[in-house]
């Protein structure tokens, strides 16, 4: 009955074109049943993803990485509303779920996944979910809960290590990351890490030795073993986010260097990283919603000639607080081509002036120039959205 | 020449209060004012600096960096008429205690009156506030309500929260404090220059900049209540 309702109410929503149709069935479903998730989840193999920065990704790589017919909330729907949605309008008995940071303990109790993900944690919309250590805290709390879990977990982020001071069954990968901002002091005792080889604090607080590694050059090896990967998404943070799907792949059982293949096919998730067209021009379009986020693309924005227009929003889903943009490193744009766009392209435009960047601020994109060579497009949640619609596949 | 001192950044920077240190250094270069930012770290003796800088944190953060302070010659400083902007985290800390972790009470540094207990829910948005009758406009968000003494607020909420509703901040000697976080000097030059002025006593030629243009947006989107 719940089930049913959840796949008429988005069918509904979709011919009414309220919205991809992802939520609302799932909305009502969990009115009519709160368990809903529980029933749905019974009998299958799921796999939750959850972090601040990469979810998507590395669902749709791990998607891949199994292989076969796979499940999954395709379109970012992370809250227990999208699973319901997801789960009942599928008969597959494989899934990857990717879970919103702050929803993950309740989905982990209700879902039991098989194989839980935990890439990142950093800050992010800080104006309407908890503060970064809160949720870190509440993650303590589900890892004492749930001790037999498997999780495939970031070795290099101190906030999750102590999360999972508990956690009995933890695959640790070891990352490359120059992202410590949001965890410069302990988060055991609040003293300052010391970044070394290995992170660690005087209150014995250590970087757990890693059985997957990738290194600055973007080579993965598990226990020594090089995986060979030749990965059609950019940058070395995809690279990482493959490495995810791939241990997960391990403890399913699935064999690593099949799984590799097959997630090197993927071009482009959800529109990001693959090249659209503006007018007559090749664009290529870059999601990053948070500091970190910002930190990682910057390094694939195109060569240092290439024109960057950066568009930020600050509605509900960006979140509405755009400080955020005086933590990301914005100032490796200095020489380069810069348009600021969006609802909050003044508060942008004013972000690089403080470190020395003069830029070009459009109010409408029917101003910009839709012939030209190519041009990187960054651009956080809801001004990505709309350069969907306003860019069609290449 | 001007100095100024991002305090314990590892601690408070949890909404891009850094900037505030790299406005400053910018506007004074324009000026001709030769400019050293300085970050301290919580190990380190505090510098001599003309301006000090106390940015947001979360609880645990905000309780080390009080540490830290108590243990440094702070309030010395402050007396001897150090110019501090205090945000967020940093105003609670500055007053006689606070709440984080719940609703246990820390003692503060005591430099001004004020008391921050536990609101009954976070202050998250936009904040408007009256300084002299020039508007500061920031985001703030925050658990804390903060109650004054003797201490005069630093303005009059015109949209938002701010301490309790009714006042934001407080001004003491030449310590400026504000709940509204992050690049607070990016969008308010004006205040920017309230704080240069300050510290080094001299009269500024105006100077435009693209954020006399986002003050101005920011100023017509916030109205007062």
């Amino acid at each position: 009955m719940a089930r049913s309702a959840v796949l008429f109410v988005n069918r509904l929503s979709r011919a009414m074109r309220r919205g991809e149709g992802t939520v609302a069935g799932g909305r009502v479903g969990l009115r009519i049943d709160p368990q809903l998730l529980r029933h749905l989840s019974a009998g299958r193999l799921l796999v939750a993803v959850s972090g601040t920065n990469g979810k998507t990704t590395t669902a749709a790589l791990l998607r891949a990485a199994i292989g076969g017919e796979v499940g999954g909330n395709v379109t970012g729907a992370n809250m227990p509303a999208g699973h319901v949605a997801a789960l009942a309008s599928a008969s597959t008995t494989r899934f990857v779920l990717e879970v919103d940071e702050a929803w993950l303990p309740h989905v982990i109790s209700s879902s039991a996944p098989r194989v839980v993900c935990l890439l990142n944690l950093s800050r992010d919309q800080l104006d309407r979910a908890s503060e970064v250590r809160q949720l870190a805290q509440r993650w303590r709390m589900m890892a004492t809960e749930a001790p037999t879990t498997a999780f495939v977990a970031n070795a290099s982020d101190p906030l999750i290590v102590d999360a999972l001071t508990t956690a009995t069954n933890v695959t640790w990968i070891s990352v490359p990351s120059s992202w410590h901002a949001d965890s410069l002091s302990c988060p055991r005792c609040t003293a300052p890490l010391d970044f070394g080889e290995r992170w660690q604090c005087s209150c014995g607080l250590v970087e757990p030795v890693a059985s997957w590694r990738i290194d600055p050059e973007g080579a993965i090896s598990t226990n020594g073993r090089d995986i060979a990967l030749s990965l059609s998404l950019p940058g070395l943070f995809n690279r990482v986010n493959a490495a995810f799907a791939l241990a997960a792949c391990q403890l399913l059982g699935i064999a690593v260097d099949e799984a590799a293949a097959r997630l090197s096919q993927i071009e482009a998730v959800q529109g990001r990283y693959g090249l659209r067209r503006f007018g007559a021009r090749q664009v290529r379009l870059l999601l990053a919603k948070n500091p970190a986020g910002v930190a990682a693309l910057l390094d694939e924005a195109g060569t240092p000639s290439s024109e960057v227009w950066v568009a930020i929003n600050a509605q509900v889903a960006d979140g509405k607080d755009p400080s955020w943009l005086y933590d990301a490193p914005f100032e490796r744009l200095a020489g380069r081509d810069v348009t600021c766009l969006g609802e909050r392209r003044l508060d942008l435009a004013t972000r690089l002036e403080v470190d020395g960047i003069a830029s070009r601020v459009v109010d409408d994109v029917a101003y910009l120039d839709n012939a030209g060579p190519l041009v990187t497009i960054i651009a956080n949640y809801t001004a990505f959205q709309s350069w969907m619609r306003e860019t069609t596949t290449w | 020449m001007v100095t100024i001192a991002l305090l314990y950044p590892e601690l408070l920077g949890t909404y891009g209060d850094g900037g505030n240190a790299r406005v400053l250094a910018r506007r004074a270069i324009a000026r001709g004012i030769a400019t050293t930012i300085i970050s301290v770290g919580t190990d380190n003796p505090l510098p001599d600096a003309d301006i000090y800088l106390l940015g947001g944190g979360e609880d645990g953060p905000q309780r080390f960096a009080c540490e830290a302070l108590r243990r440094s010659d702070f309030t010395d400083r402050v007396a001897a008429g150090a110019t501090v902007l205090a945000v967020c985290a940093g105003l609670q800390i500055l007053g006689t205690s606070f709440c984080v972790e719940g609703n246990d009470a820390y003692a503060g540094l005591g430099v001004v009156d004020a008391v921050t207990e536990r609101g009954p829910q976070r202050a998250v948005g936009d904040l408007r506030v009256s300084v002299a009758g020039r508007a500061l406009i920031g985001f703030e968000n925050h658990g804390g309500r903060t109650t004054l003494g003797s201490t005069a607020p630093l303005g009059v909420v015109e949209f938002g929260v701010g301490n309790d509703g009714v006042v934001d901040g407080f001004r003491h000697h030449n310590v400026f404090a504000t709940y509204a976080h992050g690049p607070v000097l990016a969008i308010n030059p004006w205040f920017a220059d309230e704080l240069l002025i300050t510290a080094l006593g001299v009269t500024l030629a105006p100077l435009h900049t693209m954020a006399d243009e986002l003050y101005a947006e920011r100023c017509r989107a916030i109205v007062p209540r």
